[in-house]
C-alpha cells in the first residue's frame, strides 16, 4: 500500500470519528433540553394549582393571612424568574412556602376534612414528588453530558465546537436526599 | 464484564435465537412427520404454523402473559398510590409511563411484560400491595422498570409463548402416553413418536430457558432499581417480605416463572410436590434471595 493511501484511511477514520462525537454532543445536549422542559411541566402543574388551594384555605375565618401571602408572593417570583440558577432558587422558595402552610394547616381541624382541600394537598405534594423526580432526571442528564465534555478524547471536540457544560446546577433538595438515605422512605 | 449496554443488545440477539429455534424445532417435527404419512402438506403446515406463533409471541406475548396471571389494568383513582410512585419513578428513569396492572392475589410477587419501553406494563399482586410499605413498593416498582429499561420484557415473554407451548405439548403427549386412554388400545405410533421426541426436547427447552433468562439480570435488574431509587434498603426489605410470605401463587407455571420478582414456586409446595426435586431444579430461573439482598447491602 502506497503511504498516501494509508495517509488517506487515517484521515477517513479521523473524520468518522470527529462526526460520530459531534453526533453524539449534540444527542446528550437535546437530552437535557428535553429534561429541562419536563421539569417545566411540573411548574407549570404547580402554578395551576397553588390559587385553587389559595381560594379553599381563604374560606376558614382567621386563617393566617401571612402564610397565604407568602405563597402567593413566592409563586409570582417563581413564574418571573429569569435564568436557571435564579429560577431554581425561587421554586425551592416556593416549595417551603408550601411546606408551612400544610404545617400550619394541621392547626385547623374542619380544613383538613375537607374534602377538596386533601384532595389539593395529595396533588401538590404528588406535584412535589414529581419535580424532585424531574430534576433527578435532568441531573443525570446533566452528568452524562458532563462526563462528555470533560473525558477524553471526547474534550477536545467539546472545546473546538463549543459544547460547554454550563447547565449544571447545584439542588438543594435533591442533595439532601441523595445523601440522606431515611428520607426518601417518607 | 456484562453491563447494562451489552445486556440490551444480547437481550435482542437471543430473541431472533429463541424464535429461529422454535422455528427450526417445530419444522424437526413437521419434517418427521410428512416423512411419516409421505404428505408435504403437514410440512407446509408446520412452517405455517411456526410463523404463526412467532408472530403472536412477538406482538401478543405481553397479552397472553396477562391473560394468564388474571391481571387487571389499576386506574389511578383506585390503586393512587401505587400508579403516582410508578409515574414519578418513570420520570425519574425517563422511561415512558407504563400500564399499571393488579393482580388479584395474596400471594406478593411482581413481574414486567411488554414489547419494548413504549408498549411496556408491570403488575403486582394484591399481596403485594398489602404487605410493602412506600419505599419497599418503591424498589419493587424500580426493580420492574429496571426490566423494561434492560430490554428484559420482550425475551421474557416470547420465552413465556414459545417454550410454554413446548412445555404444554410434551406435558400433554407425556400424559397421553402414559395415562391415556383404557390400557389395552396401543397409542398411535406417531404420537409415540412425537411424545419421545418433545421428552428429549424437554431439557433442552429448560436449558434454553436457563440461557435466556440468565440469573444475571435478576442482580442487574436489582442494581438499577437500587441507583434508581438511591435506597437498595428498600428493595431488600421487599425481597425479605415477600420470601418470607409462605404462599405460593396459584396462577403461576413453569412457563411464566421466570417473569416474577421472587421465584413463584416455594420449596414446600404441596401442589407440586411430585415435581419439586428435578423438575423445579431444571426450572429454577432465579438466584437464592440471601445472594441478592446481600449484593444489594454491599455484603458481598
Amino acid at each position: 500500500m502506497s503511504p498516501i493511501v494509508i495517509f488517506g484511511i487515517i484521515i477517513a477514520v479521523a473524520v468518522i470519528a470527529v462526526i460520530a462525537l459531534y453526533n453524539r454532543f449534540v444527542t446528550l445536549q437535546t437530552r437535557v433540553a428535553e429534561a429541562s422542559s419536563d421539569i417545566e411541566v411540573q411548574f407549570k402543574r404547580r402554578y395551576d394549582l397553588i390559587p385553587n388551594l389559595i381560594e379553599t384555605v381563604k374560606g376558614y375565618a382567621n386563617f393566617e393571612q401571612s402564610t397565604l401571602q407568602q405563597v402567593t408572593e413566592a409563586r409570582t417570583t417563581a413564574m418571573n424568574a429569569e435564568g436557571f440558577q435564579e429560577e431554581a432558587e425561587a421554586q425551592n422558595m416556593l416549595s417551603g412556602t408550601l411546606k408551612s402552610l400544610f404545617a400550619v394547616t394541621e392547626a385547623y381541624p374542619d380544613l383538613k376534612a375537607n374534602q377538596n382541600f386533601l384532595e389539593l394537598q395529595r396533588e401538590l405534594t404528588d406535584t412535589e414528588n414529581k419535580i424532585q423526580a424531574a430534576r433527578r432526571f435532568f441531573n443525570a442528564n446533566v452528568r452524562d453530558f458532563t462526563i462528555a465534555t470533560k473525558t477524553f478524547p471526547s474534550n477536545i471536540i467539546a472545546s473546538i465546537f463549543g459544547f460547554k457544560s454550563d447547565a449544571f446546577f447545584e439542588l438543594p433538595e435533591g442533595e439532601a436526599a441523595a445523601k440522606d438515605p431515611v428520607k426518601v422512605a417518607f | 464484564m456484562s453491563n447494562l449496554y451489552s445486556t440490551q443488545s444480547s437481550n435482542v440477539w437471543k430473541t431472533w435465537l429463541l424464535m429461529s429455534t422454535f422455528l427450526i424445532v417445530v419444522m424437526m417435527l413437521g419434517w418427521f412427520l410428512s416423512y411419516y404419512y409421505n404428505s408435504y402438506a403437514i410440512l407446509l403446515v408446520a412452517f405455517g404454523f411456526s410463523m404463526v406463533m412467532n408472530f403472536i409471541s412477538y406482538w401478543f406475548s405481553d397479552k397472553i402473559v396477562l391473560k394468564i396471571s388474571g391481571a387487571k389494568e389499576a386506574s389511578k383513582q383506585e390503586y393512587y398510590d401505587l400508579y403516582t410512585l410508578v409515574e414519578n419513578l418513570s420520570i425519574t428513569t425517563g422511561l415512558p409511563m407504563p400500564k399499571v396492572y393488579v393482580i388479584p392475589e395474596e400471594a406478593p410477587n411482581a413481574f414486567a411484560t411488554g414489547r419494548n419501553e413504549k408498549h411496556a406494563t408491570i403488575a403486582f399482586t394484591t399481596g403485594l400491595l398489602q404487605i410493602l410499605d412506600k419505599a419497599e413498593l418503591e424498589g419493587v416498582i424500580a426493580h420492574e422498570l429496571a426490566h423494561v429499561k434492560n430490554k428484559d420484557i420482550l425475551l421474557q415473554s416470547v420465552v413465556v409463548v414459545l417454550v410454554g407451548f413446548v412445555t404444554l405439548l410434551s406435558d400433554f403427549f407425556m400424559h397421553s402416553m402414559f395415562f391415556g386412554g383404557d390400557r389395552d388400545s396401543k397409542p398411535h405410533p406417531a404420537l409415540l413418536v412425537i411424545g419421545i421426541v418433545l421428552l428429549i426436547l424437554s431439557p433442552f427447552v429448560a436449558t434454553i430457558i436457563q440461557l435466556a433468562i440468565s440469573r444475571k439480570r435478576e442482580f442487574l435488574a436489582d442494581a438499577t432499581a437500587a441507583l434508581m431509587t438511591r435506597y437498595p434498603e428498600g428493595l431488600a426489605s421487599a425481597l425479605q417480605k415477600i420470601t418470607a410470605h409462605a404462599q405460593p401463587l396459584k396462577k403461576a407455571n413453569h412457563a411464566t416463572a421466570h417473569l416474577y420478582i421472587s421465584d413463584p414456586y416455594k420449596e414446600f409446595d404441596r401442589n407440586h410436590k411430585e415435581k419439586v426435586g428435578f423438575f423445579h431444579k431444571l426450572f429454577l430461573t432465579h438466584p437464592p434471595v440471601e445472594e441478592r439482598i446481600a449484593s444489594l447491602m454491599g455484603k458481598k
